[in-house]
């Protein structure tokens, strides 16, 4: 038992600890606050401490629990709330009342619910590490398989079916130095990534059903993000959007030093929204793990490896994760802060000289991998991480450090949000670097077309950019006929297909085949545009055609008329420019 | 040791004391100090170690000594009185009242760092404020649990805009419980009169509570005032039931006062020296703002601040748009064409709209009509300096048509009185005149069936 010999902040010294190792959870004071090891020197330890420290003394004890920062894993994750340290909101709310007290300790996973444990292996199979000997049914939408701990290799001895609580011993194993028991429960310390035999290159997209993203920015699954803009941009919407459409198995959301009616607002809706694909409300594959701003700092800081390493538990079972983390910047500057209180060095901005690293190890996690495990298996784990840069300026070191790392880069701009287009993702400064490679993925599902449409469109939006240049120095009618056209289909796209409300029941989501039957709309529009101009038509005629109302309105359109929608849509555009150029001719 | 005096100061640096020889002080723990000419001043425990306790002195360190001045150690950390008697009276920044009246007789004593939120607690704010103002109504929503700051400039109508909320929000077909409670910092004298005469003339001062802190006291005084002004209103909200209104003014003079002590305490400086751990503490004030399900009170925010040289990335507003619900941004622009409120709508924003809007809250052409007016007047403004570039006679017919919206709207439906109230109808009605303006055909942000129902296009 150590003693507290000083007090700063979320930072405390604490001396006679014997026998601390380093990022050792600590138990600090009367109230028993919990705090990470961060430093020996000689006999002082320094402990960074996750809840608020007024009020302790020095000489107030410090216990030391003897095991790292760890979470547990296994059945009743999902539709949970968790602070950054894997403290369940819920219960905290029903034992301390509606303002979190400091040093509450309860259990993450529920220990008295009993779970449906069905074998999958038998007893006397040889099994190994990763293996996968029995499953639960977690939630309606997730099967939980129950896998054996790492290290863990020998003859099962005896497994059963039955109801079981997370701590009761399900199966045991027989291994060259022992019996190992396995439980529904496992733990892993937090800042350790788990495992896996390889990574693999990325081949399937996440579909997002957001327009901009799955046609023009795709992100594979197993791929990393970066979303940085400046408030109001709304990065929040977009992560908010993924996370109930994207189509993984399961969503890991991080509120990390973020609004703490933003993540209220994901409890309200995300139980009524119901999954495109079965039916299913979203909570079942959701986990939260919420750590407003005004929540203690350090503990922001481990949010983000809380939350990952749920995500990689999840993908050690096979399935494709998605983890949005909302926003790193606020981890990033939770790092500062610790940093500055241990009086380290500072690097760029102040921020400690490894936050490169930390970043870079961070997203390191992601990835398409075949797991641990002697049967073959594979899972993948998504990272679409925020960035808050001050002032929306990308050039400072949290954003800096992030794209040097991830792949796909969604710029928000605040100019288009002011002017309400959402998703506000600037089409000129983002990119992906998965287009390449997922291209092949949306031509054999999708339409043959898919890669020909987004060349083409990207080379019009280009195009309207340097255009816009020389209508402010010459104005609009000064332009030649064929450019005037692809202004008027830049503005198509931008109105027509980029702009998707997400509060809107229909177009909140979009599917890849209706994403296509929309640009392809607009494409032909443009071709054909361009043969009526060619045979003497006028910018100023074509712009009163009616199908144009149509083409305004096609993201009404309900996912189940998709096809005979388009088709239709098609043959007016051909039929009405087909009279339209006639008519010019014969006039 | 609580309640034991030490004489034992080793060294004065600006608002610092360094008490040696002390049991054990605790983090955060309130002290007294008591001059040699008799004065005493309250301090604050900032970092404490075996023997040493380095104590913040709240106000200045004039008169202070070394061997005679004497520090009581108080073995708590900083608390207030609450009472309901608080409603109607005026009080300085660390609670104590300051209006002459008695001193607050209550048992309950809590403490002014409020533990957060459980985010699990919260109830989502979806209440309509109708605060009679149109920009604001129609176009950035004001809902009840939302904190919505003012992003103001020196010299531009924040005070009164203010000062108009305050005095005709109101929820639709309400009759509550409803208190404001007003955080001066660093705020002039002058200021600080405009808005007590300002409750007293419309006698809201019964039913407000003003913490005062004006531009000539202590600044560390400046940093708790958020603090008890929130405890009260957490109090008055979560123990009395009550729909409080907190007006903070102005939170530059906060983030100043923070800097300063900050760079006192020899802090390592983030941006602009502002310390870097700003964000979290601004959120800890502007995070007490919400709702908790199950009960019947809530605190919703209207925090003021001018932004240094009109800049939007300055550090306080840059980092308060990162925490608050959106911000109500004034133009100096709107202001010098004689418009008032100057809100300039387009880097306005309320996040908490669309919870607050809609059928059976506000109407159910609201979303799509503010997309319109919103998307109108961006076009309208693009198109007004591009005229200033080629001329108007180089717009096309329909372009000249936004131009002619861009004005009428700013004349129109941003300009108002100081005591114009317009309910939400009057607000959307004058939106769908002014977008008949233009071409029918324009409005793609809005829904067919609404374009014929609302619409005030001449039926061919």
């Amino acid at each position: 038992m150590g003693k507290v010999a000083r007090v700063s902040g979320p930072v405390v010294i604490a001396e006679d600890l014997e026998g601390v190792r380093m990022y050792d959870v600590v138990r600090v004071g009367e109230l028993g606050l919990v705090g990470e090891v961060i430093r020996i020197a000689g006999k002082n330890v320094t402990i960074q401490v996750y809840e608020d420290t007024s009020g302790i003394r020095p000489g107030e004890a410090v216990e030391n629990v003897g095991k790292p920062l760890s979470v547990e894993l296994g059945p009743g994750l999902l539709k949970s709330i968790y602070d950054g340290i894997q403290r369940p909101l819920d219960i905290i709310r029903e034992k301390s009342g509606d303002f979190i007290r400091r040093g509450f300790s309860a259990t993450p996973l529920n220990e008295s619910a009993k779970w449906e444990f069905k074998t999958v292996a038998a007893k006397g199979d040889q099994v190994s590490e990763g293996q996968i000997i029995g499953e639960v049914q977690e939630t309606s939408l997730i099967t939980h398989k129950v896998m054996v701990p790492y290290g863990v290799s020998g003859k099962i001895e005896s497994i059963k079916n039955g109801e079981f609580t997370v701590n009761d011993v399900v199966a045991v194993i027989k291994t060259a130095s022992g019996t190992a028991d396995v439980k529904l429960k496992q733990e892993w310390p937090v800042r350790v990534a788990r495992r896996v035999m390889g990574k693999l290159p990325p081949t399937i997209p996440l579909i997002t059903g957001q327009r901009v993203i799955d046609t023009f920015f795709p992100v594979a699954k197993g791929g990393t993000v970066a979303v940085p803009g400046p408030f109001g941009s709304g990065k929040t919407v977009v992560q908010h959007q993924l996370s109930k459409w994207a189509d993984s198995d399961i969503v890991v959301y991080v509120g990390c030093g973020e609004r703490g009616n933003e993540m209220t607002e994901i409890l309200t809706t995300f139980p009524e929204l119901l999954d495109p694909k079965s039916g299913k409300p979203l909570m079942e594959r959701t986990v939260l793990i919420a750590n407003t701003s005004n929540m203690p700092v350090a503990a922001r800081e481990a949010s983000i490896y809380t939350g990952i390493t749920i995500a990689e538990y999840y993908r050690d079972m096979g399935y494709d994760v998605a983890l949005m983390a909302d926003s790193t910047s606020r981890w990033a500057e939770a790092l500062r802060e610790i940093s500055g209180r241990l009086e380290e060095m500072p690097g760029e901005e102040g921020y400690p000289a490894y936050l490169g690293r930390r970043v870079s190890e961070f997203y390191e996690r992601s990835g398409n991998a075949k797991v641990v495990s002697n049967e073959e298996r594979y899972g993948s784990v998504t990272i679409v991480g925020a960035v808050s840069p001050p002032g929306g300026d990308v050039s400072e070191p949290v954003s800096q450090n992030t794209l040097r790392v991830t792949r796909v880069f969604w710029a928000l701009d605040s100019s288009l949000a002011s002017r309400r287009h959402f998703p506000s993702i600037n089409w000129l400064n983002s990119y992906s670097l998965y287009q390449g490679e997922l291209e092949k993925w949306f031509e054999d599902n999708v339409s043959k077309g898919w890669g020909a449409a987004y060349s083409e469109a990207m080379a019009i939006l280009q195009k309207e950019a340097e255009l816009q240049e020389v209508v402010q120095l010459v104005g609009y009618d000064a332009l030649p006929e064929k450019e005037k056209a692809v202004l008027d289909i830049a503005r198509m796209i931008r109105e027509d297909f980029l702009q998707q409300s997400a509060f809107d029941e229909v177009d909140s989501y979009c599917s890849p085949a209706k994403q296509f039957g929309m640009l392809n709309a607009i494409m032909e529009m443009g071709r054909l545009q361009n043969d009526a101009l060619e045979r003497g038509a006028t910018m100023e005629q074509l712009s009163s055609l009616p199908v144009r109302e149509k083409i305004s309105r096609m993201k009404e359109t309900k996912e189940e008329d998709v096809e005979k929608f388009f088709s239709g849509l098609l043959e007016e555009i051909r039929e009405q420019l087909k009279t339209a150029g006639a008519e010019m001719v014969g006039a | 040791m609580p309640g034991i005096s030490y004489k034992s100061i080793s060294q004065i640096t600006g608002p610092l004391l360094f008490v040696e020889k002390v049991g054990n002080a605790a983090y955060n723990e309130l002290v007294e100090i008591s001059t040699p000419d008799g004065t005493t001043r309250t301090g604050q425990v900032l970092d404490t170690s075996k023997g040493l306790a380095v104590v913040q002195v709240f106000g200045p360190t004039s008169g202070m000594d070394i061997g005679k001045t004497r520090v009581k150690f108080s073995g708590s950390t900083a608390r207030i009185t609450v009472s309901d008697e608080m409603l109607g009276r005026i009080f300085n920044g660390l609670g104590e009242p300051s209006d002459g009246g008695p001193s607050l007789i209550s048992k309950e004593r809590v403490e002014i760092v409020g533990n957060a939120i459980n985010p699990y607690s919260r109830e989502e704010p979806s209440e309509f404020i109708e605060t009679g103002i149109s920009t604001i109504d129609g176009m950035n929503t004001l809902v009840r649990g939302q904190k919505l700051p003012i992003f103001s400039g020196s010299g531009l109508a924040h005070n009164m805009l203010a000062a108009q909320i305050a005095r005709q929000a109101k929820v639709l077909g309400k009759g509550e419980n409803f208190a404001v409670i007003f955080g001066a910092m660093g705020i002039t004298s002058e200021e600080a009169n405009f808005f007590i005469n300002e409750f007293r003339n419309t006698g809201a001062l019964s039913r407000a509570v003003l913490f005062l802190n004006l531009s000539s006291d202590p600044s560390m005084e400046r940093i708790m005032l958020p603090k008890v002004a929130l405890t009260t209103a957490e109090y008055l909200a979560y123990e009395r039931e009550m729909h409080i209104l907190v007006i903070l003014s102005d939170m530059t003079n906060y983030c100043e006062a923070l800097r300063e002590i900050s760079s006192a305490r020899e802090e390592v400086p983030g941006r602009r020296g502002y310390p870097g751990y700003m964000y979290t503490d601004l959120s800890t004030i502007y995070e007490r703002a919400g709702k908790i399900r199950g009960k019947n009170g809530s605190i919703t925010q209207i925090p003021i601040l001018t932004m240094p040289g009109d800049d939007i990335t300055h550090p306080i507003p840059d980092l308060t748009g990162y925490i608050t619900e959106g911000q109500t941004v004034l133009s100096r622009d709107l202001q010098r064409k004689g418009i008032y409120p100057g809100i300039d709508v387009l880097p306005s924003l309320s996040r908490l709209m669309n919870q607050g809007i809609g059928k059976g809250r506000t109407r159910e052409d609201h979303r799509g009509t503010a997309d319109q007016l919103y998307s109108a007047y961006a076009n309208g403004k693009d198109l007004r300096s591009l005229s200033a570039i080629v001329g108007e006679e180089a717009l096309g017919a329909s372009d000249r048509l936004y131009l002619k919206f861009a004005d009428e709207f700013e004349s129109r439906f941003v300009k108002q009185g100081v005591y114009e109230d317009r309910s939400i109808e009057t607000t959307l009605d004058l939106g769908w005149e002014l977008l008949s303006i233009l071409p029918q055909s324009e409005m793609k942000r809005v829904k067919k069936e609404f374009i014929d129902k609302y619409g005030k296009w001449r039926k061919e």
